[in-house]
């Protein structure tokens, strides 16, 4: 009860930019799940429900110059660095106007400064490279890199923390922790904690339990500031909630644990602090979110050779 | 019954009869049992040899090979095929290895599952067909699924083999039937050849082409084959051997030889692929009796496209097949 009163007064200081940019993503993944259901989708897609703050929070702590890393779950990523819903609704739906022409989808797309593929560990390791060449070449940015509880079955992971800690490179690992990967819970896929396993490598490590966006930018903002100046990597940890299926009607979880989820929801929670400007930029985004899906469904297919 | 359903009683059927049968992956517990259900009920029924493991492709087909090191048969399952890259060095390295690399013969009895190719727009690190990477590797057998193989009969051949095996389904198949080729042809064994799939319309050494190609492309070819007949008059017969390599052509020598035309055709992109090594093979066997060499059909060499139009023109369709047979039978 108390936890829940913090967080609803917290989250009254949610401004308009955060707010409209959190809603957005809620109903871009509400609106795939949607297009799924009638069919009109192609493929797979994992929507980041429940977990949309994280790479809100984060991106006022990220410059132009830091590389971002998303993943599998990363639709949030994308449009917390770019104002590009319908770009990138054209990615997943194969249309005109695609970010990358309806090759990559969902998983798989490269923009600037960011990336995103489908294979789990792989992009640490390229993290860490990355931040390799921006240590020398542009001192002062980061590589930030967006991986889940279950990616820490990789080995991978593990040569890329020793490396980038031997080295002291600028990594940010930002893990969403939502307790599951895909139908595992976290407790019969992981032995120890993520903690323990980055303090391991001489790694700091720092856990985030609230969905507050301020409370975790004002956590954050000298820890982030330390690994641009030197101090090497960083491990930030979420505990978050999975809303949604891994992917799409593949939900086996009890319902005592989607209730927990919901219970959690920053949704919620945010709607409970200002009702009223709450639902006037929550009807905003949908709004927004349903002309977009409009728009992009009349547009022709995307175009491209092999 | 679908395949996927004849693989699931398959692995039933092998962790009732055989105790020292594991099958281990990523997801495959019940009630989930696995990304594409083939695991079904196999965790409820025998929960201490059903090992539902972390994100951790490497680890656990090297666990595998210490269980089969032991005597033990280790079935894994690789959710998609795609990530086999990241077990590689455990398969070729120590398992393919260990059969002989210690001078004398170690069995090592052991099968990677990996689901297969595209079709289903999940993208360019999902769908991809890798059995070209695990050909000519010595001590290691490559196997695919197919509607014409009863599974159960390929996984005591792999088991019984006394090497690792690798065996690639393609995802499609999972919701086809068995032994479904349509009503113009029939199928059945190859006299001489146990492990060749037949399919052809009466006289199989009489076809105008000989396709050879494995399950996943069954499908495809059956329906190349009937377009072909009913529209041209073109006779063909289809070859589908459950195991890709090492491959005998041999036994397949006396339909090769009465066909205008042989064609190779598989779902992989183009470059370094299966069928170049079978049509070498049949090259050195009989390369005067041909009329000309033998064609190959595989995807384009290129990434696997996500959205499905883009992903159709990559991939093998029917048509590519009809229009390669036309090809290889000009004169
Ligand atoms: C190497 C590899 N193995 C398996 C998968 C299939 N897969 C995709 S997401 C996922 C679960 C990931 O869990 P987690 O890291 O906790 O992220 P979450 O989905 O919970 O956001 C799995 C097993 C994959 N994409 N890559
Ligand atoms: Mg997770």
């Amino acid at each position: 009860m108390t936890e829940t009163g913090a967080a609803v007064l917290h989250a009254r200081r949610a401004d308009d930019d955060d707010l409209a940019l959190l809603l957005l993503i809620r109903h871009f993944e509400l609106a795939l799940l949607d297009l799924f259901g009638r069919g009109e989708l192609n493929g797979t897609t994992h929507t980041c429900l429940g977990q949309e703050y994280v790479p809100v929070a984060l991106r006022r702590l990220l410059a132009d110059a830091d590389h971002v890393f998303g993943n599998h779950r990363g639709h949030g990523h994308y449009l917390a660095r770019f104002d590009d819903p319908a770009g990138l609704l054209a990615e997943i739906m194969g249309r005109e106007g695609a970010v990358c022409g309806g090759v990559g989808g969902s998983q798989h797309i490269l923009r600037d400064r960011y990336v995103s593929t489908g294979v789990q560990g792989e992009s640490l390791p390229v993290a860490a490279g990355v931040a390799l060449h921006l240590k020398r070449t542009e001192p002062g940015a980061l590589a930030c890199v967006f991986i889940g509880d279950g990616t820490w079955g990789e080995g991978a992971v593990y040569e890329a923390l020793n490396l980038s800690s031997l080295w002291r490179l600028p990594l940010l690992v930002i893990v969403e922790n939502n307790g599951i990967a895909q139908s595992t819970p976290t407790t019969r896929q992981m032995a120890g904690t993520v903690r323990a396993r980055a303090e391991a490598f001489g790694v700091r490590h720092h856990g985030i339990e609230s969905s507050d966006l301020s409370a975790i930018r004002d956590e954050l903002a000298p820890l982030v500031a330390g690994v641009r100046s030197g101090g090497g990597p960083l491990v930030v940890e979420f505990a978050t909630h999975r809303l949604g299926p891994h992917s799409k009607g593949d939900d086996t979880r009890d319902p005592e644990t989607v209730r927990q989820a919901r219970d959690n929801d920053w949704y919620r929670l945010y709607a409970e602090a200002d009702p009223e400007r709450f639902a006037r930029a929550d009807e905003a985004q949908r709004a927004r979110v349903d002309a977009i899906v409009r728009e992009v469904s009349a547009r022709p297919p995307s175009r491209w050779r092999p | 019954m679908r395949v996927g359903e004849n693989l699931n009683a398959a692995l039933h059927g092998l962790l009732e009869s055989d105790p020292s049968a594991y099958v281990i992956g990523e997801d495959i517990l019940d009630p989930y049992g696995g990304a594409f259900k083939i695991t079904k009920g196999l965790s409820s029924r025998f929960p201490e040899r059903v090992l539902g493991t972390p994100i951790s492709e490497s680890g656990i087909t090297g666990l595998a090979a210490g269980l089969a090191l032991c005597g033990d048969a280790a079935v894994v399952e690789i959710m998609f095929g795609d990530f086999v890259a990241l077990a590689f060095d455990q398969i070729v390295n120590f398992a393919a290895k260990s059969v002989t690399m210690y001078g004398s013969r170690v069995p090592i009895r052991m099968v990677v599952r990996c689901p297969t190719g595209g079709g289903r727009g999940y993208g360019p690190t999902h769908s991809q067909s890798l059995q070209k990477h695990f050909v000519g590797v010595p001590g290691l057998s490559v196997y695919e699924m197919s509607p014409l193989h009863d599974n159960r009969q390929v996984f005591d051949a792999m088991l019984a083999s006394g090497g690792p095996c690798v065996f690639f389904e393609d995802k499609i198949l999972y919701t086809r039937h068995m032994n479904d080729v349509g009503d113009l042809f029939r199928h059945d064994v190859m006299p001489g050849a146990e492990d060749v799939a037949r399919v052809f319309l009466d006289d199989p050494e009489k076809a105008d082409c000989v396709i050879i190609a494995p399950g996943g492309m069954v499908d495809r070819a059956v329906r190349a084959m009937r377009g072909l007949l009913l529209e041209q008059e073109v006779t063909c017969c289809l070859l589908v051997p459950s195991r890709l390599y090492p491959f005998d052509a041999e036994p397949l020598l006396p339909v090769l030889r009465g066909a205008r035309a042989v064609l190779v055709a598989e779902e992989g992109t183009a470059g370094g692929t299966w069928g170049s090594e079978v049509a070498h093979r049949i090259h050195r066997l009989i390369w005067n009796d041909l009329r000309r060499p033998v064609a190959l059909v595989s995807s384009a060499d290129s990434v696997i496209p996500t959205a499905a139009h883009l992903e159709r023109a990559v991939l093998v369709q029917d048509s590519t097949i009809h229009d390669a047979v036309l090809e290889a039978l000009r004169d």
